[in-house]
């Protein structure tokens, strides 16, 4: 056990270092630099900025000593924030999302599942068929599809909710609901399979035939194991929501840092999009870490080779 | 009543037995014997199930309009995508300008603008059948690159196996981690100032750059990362496949190892791959209207779905069709791609074989 959790960590040790590099070279190959703007500034100002942000030293001593200073938790300064700390930044911007991102997994998961083993236990009924159809519109239909239609309809049509901003809690509810649509019908789905997968199984049959009562059955016996799938799910689930909350954030215009890693690509300011793409790309990884550690914990089947 | 010469003699210990019976079959006995059903092959059998499949037959016909919509009705139109009408900005859908009813008033013919006209005084209609044009050409490209990069490496690794395999697999597990989206939007980013340099140095190249740096560089993202999962499923299969007794026999019989792919392992897994490759296109068509969306995908004036959506909403309160019309098709063209992949996996799959 203990050899495997080593060994996920060094992959997932490894998986952030391959980004940092990639991030770093690519950022470096991309021609104008972050100086360039329509005007022009004269090249003492630029040699300096340049040594100022250690631009001017040969590129292999750049990433050593971004290396160096990531190690260290920092992420460097943003360019166009006038200097800011990178690391200040997120500290300032994440929880925004994260509040976001947190509360639109819940209502993925929460409704998600009870609706998935609904249509598992009505199969070939008219409600199973139904949330059938509805949950393969959901995995269809893009994000900012729904999250533009929800606000015509609900914000500014009928005006029961707010369209911008995140001041009070009825400010999330469209943003939320309209981020956790695609993994809400996504778990559904997953959760209709499985817990028809399990249903079938042997000692479902062999509860069931000792007598014990159909309630205790399903959520006993059926649901524990037809959750392990879902489990596995989490990983992608908070990529998605993550990836999510870029266009969510822009369709509502949340102050949140989704928007402004958007913003950080087309004002190309590099440091703050390699920094960015290091914080989330370790997030995702620290993620996809903790859901495969609770993975073998949840579902002692597994072997751990 | 005579007796027959070859009967036996009727003997009390005798089984009784009527030397009729061991006469050998006539033809016409033999035919009646044969139970068989005219043999049906696989690709047969598969294509049956999934005809008879409604909804799979429907998206079918779907995306046959789709495709019409996008590649063929844009030749009769008699504007262009990026042509700019002066005058006839922001119009309504079938509204003409003043300049057009005067046209029209005068006798000539002025095509009707089905969805009006953006701020530019473009046609929107033939904007949106441009930018599912190119919704479907990422979608389609992608896939393709994705099938030829995945199901290679999947099958070297699965068939040559040992060493070899452990090694390509571990670099697959370290793609498949990183997160797609950011070093999709990373790369594409990265991509633009120089594939457009290359473009505009090399003269062959300039020839696909018509399609736009960002385009190109969005196919060279997706060919990047997205093939893992073919990889690592193409190899699933082969693995399963090699194992199998008529692949053992084969080889005892002296078959080459090129013998065994081409006859053996493809035509196997060839039903999967070709589901699994259909599934690919709306998630590459999602992945692109995304980006578009972002403001990162295809470059101006070349319309996409989703720079389409993305710059209707601005103007979300006077001109709502302008997301719409985008906004369902791609809804559309996503769903009736699932669908039929599904549709193709229930049919093609042998593991669901009723």
């Amino acid at each position: 056990m203990f050899s495997y959790f080593a060994k996920r960590i060094a992959y997932a040790l490894a998986t952030i270092w391959i980004i940092i590099t990639v991030t770093f070279f690519l950022m470096n190959l991309v021609p104008g630099g972050p100086f360039l703007s329509e005007k022009a500034p004269s090249p003492e100002i630029l040699k300096a900025m340049e040594a100022k942000y250690g631009l001017d030293k040969p590129l292999a001593v750049q990433y050593k000593n971004y290396l160096a200073n990531i190690a260290k938790g920092d992420l460097g300064y943003a360019i166009k924030a006038k200097g800011q700390r990178i690391t200040d930044i997120i500290a300032d911007k994440f929880p925004v999302s994260a509040k976001l991102g947190g509360l639109a997994i819940l209502t993925a998961v929460v409704i998600g599942i009870p609706l998935g083993s609904l249509a598992a236990l009505k199969r070939g009924r008219l409600l199973d068929k139904t949330i059938m159809v509805l949950t393969t519109a959901g995995v269809s239909i893009p994000a900012f599809v729904i999250a533009t239609a929800l606000m015509i309809y609900l914000g500014v049509y009928v005006k029961i909710f707010p369209t911008y901003g995140l001041k009070t809690p009825l400010h999330y509810v469209l943003p939320v609901f309209s981020l956790a649509i695609y993994p809400m019908a996504y778990i559904a789905r997953l959760m209709r399979s499985s817990l028809l997968d399990v249903l079938g199984q042997d000692y479902i049959r062999t509860a069931r035939a000792k007598g014990v009562s159909g309630i205790f059955v399903l959520f006993k016996h059926a649901l524990r194991n037809a959750l392990v799938p879902v489990i596995t799910y989490l990983g992608p689930l908070t990529a998605g929501i993550l990836t999510g909350s870029f266009v969510i954030e822009k369709v509502f215009t949340i102050p949140g840092l989704g928007g402004e890693f958007i913003s950080s690509i087309t004002s190309r300011d590099y440091p703050m999009i390699m920094g960015l793409t290091v914080f989330y790309a370790s997030l995702l990884v620290i993620m996809n870490l903790v859901v495969d550690i609770l993975y073998c914990i949840v579902d002692p089947r597994i072997k751990l080779k | 009543m005579s007796v027959p010469e070859n009967r036996l003699k009727k003997n009390i210990f005798s089984l009784q037995l009527n030397a009729d019976d061991f006469l050998p079959a006539d033809e016409s006995e033999k035919q009646e014997l044969v139970v068989m059903r005219k043999s049906v092959t696989f690709w047969r059998d598969g294509l049956k199930r999934l005809v008879s499949n409604n909804i799979a037959m429907i998206s079918l016909v779907v995306i046959v309009f789709v495709i019409l919509f996008a590649f063929v009705a844009p030749a009769f139109y008699p504007y262009s995508y990026s042509q700019q009408i002066r005058g006839s900005e922001n119009l309504a859908p079938m509204e003409y300008s003043e300049r057009e009813l005067a046209t029209i008033e005068s006798g000539g013919r002025v095509f009707p603008h089905i969805l009006g006209t953006d701020n530019l005084g473009r046609d929107y209609m033939l904007r949106v059948m441009m930018g599912t044009r190119i919704s479907l050409i990422v979608g389609l490209v992608a896939s393709i690159i994705v099938l030829i990069i995945g199901s290679v490496y999947g099958a070297i690794s699965g068939y040559v196996g040992g060493k070899t395999d452990i090694i390509m697999m571990r670099i697959v597990d370290i793609i498949y981690s990183i997160p797609d989206i950011l070093i999709i939007i990373i790369l594409s980013v990265a991509l633009k100032e120089p594939l457009k340099a290359l473009f505009d140095r090399n003269d062959f190249l300039r020839s696909i750059s018509i399609l736009g740096p960002s385009l190109i560089g969005i196919f060279i993202t997706f060919s990047l990362l997205y093939w893992v999962g073919m990889a690592r499923f193409v190899r699933g299969q082969v693995l399963t496949i090699k194992e199998q007794e008529y692949v053992t026999a084969a080889k005892a019989l002296g078959a080459s190892s090129g013998r065994i792919i081409r006859k053996h392992i493809l035509p196997n897994c060839i039903g999967t791959i070709i589901v699994v490759t259909t599934l690919q296109i709306p998630s590459a068509i999602f992945t692109e209207s995304f980006l578009s969306f972002l403001g990162i995908g295809v470059s101006a004036p070349m319309p996409s779905l989703g720079s389409l959506a993305s710059d209707a909403i601005g103007g979300i309160q006077s001109y709502p069709f302008r997301l719409f019309a985008p906004a369902i098709v791609i809804c559309i063209v996503i769903l009736s791609f699932n669908l039929l992949g599904d549709g193709l996996r229930d049919a093609f799959d042998p593991k669901l074989k009723k």
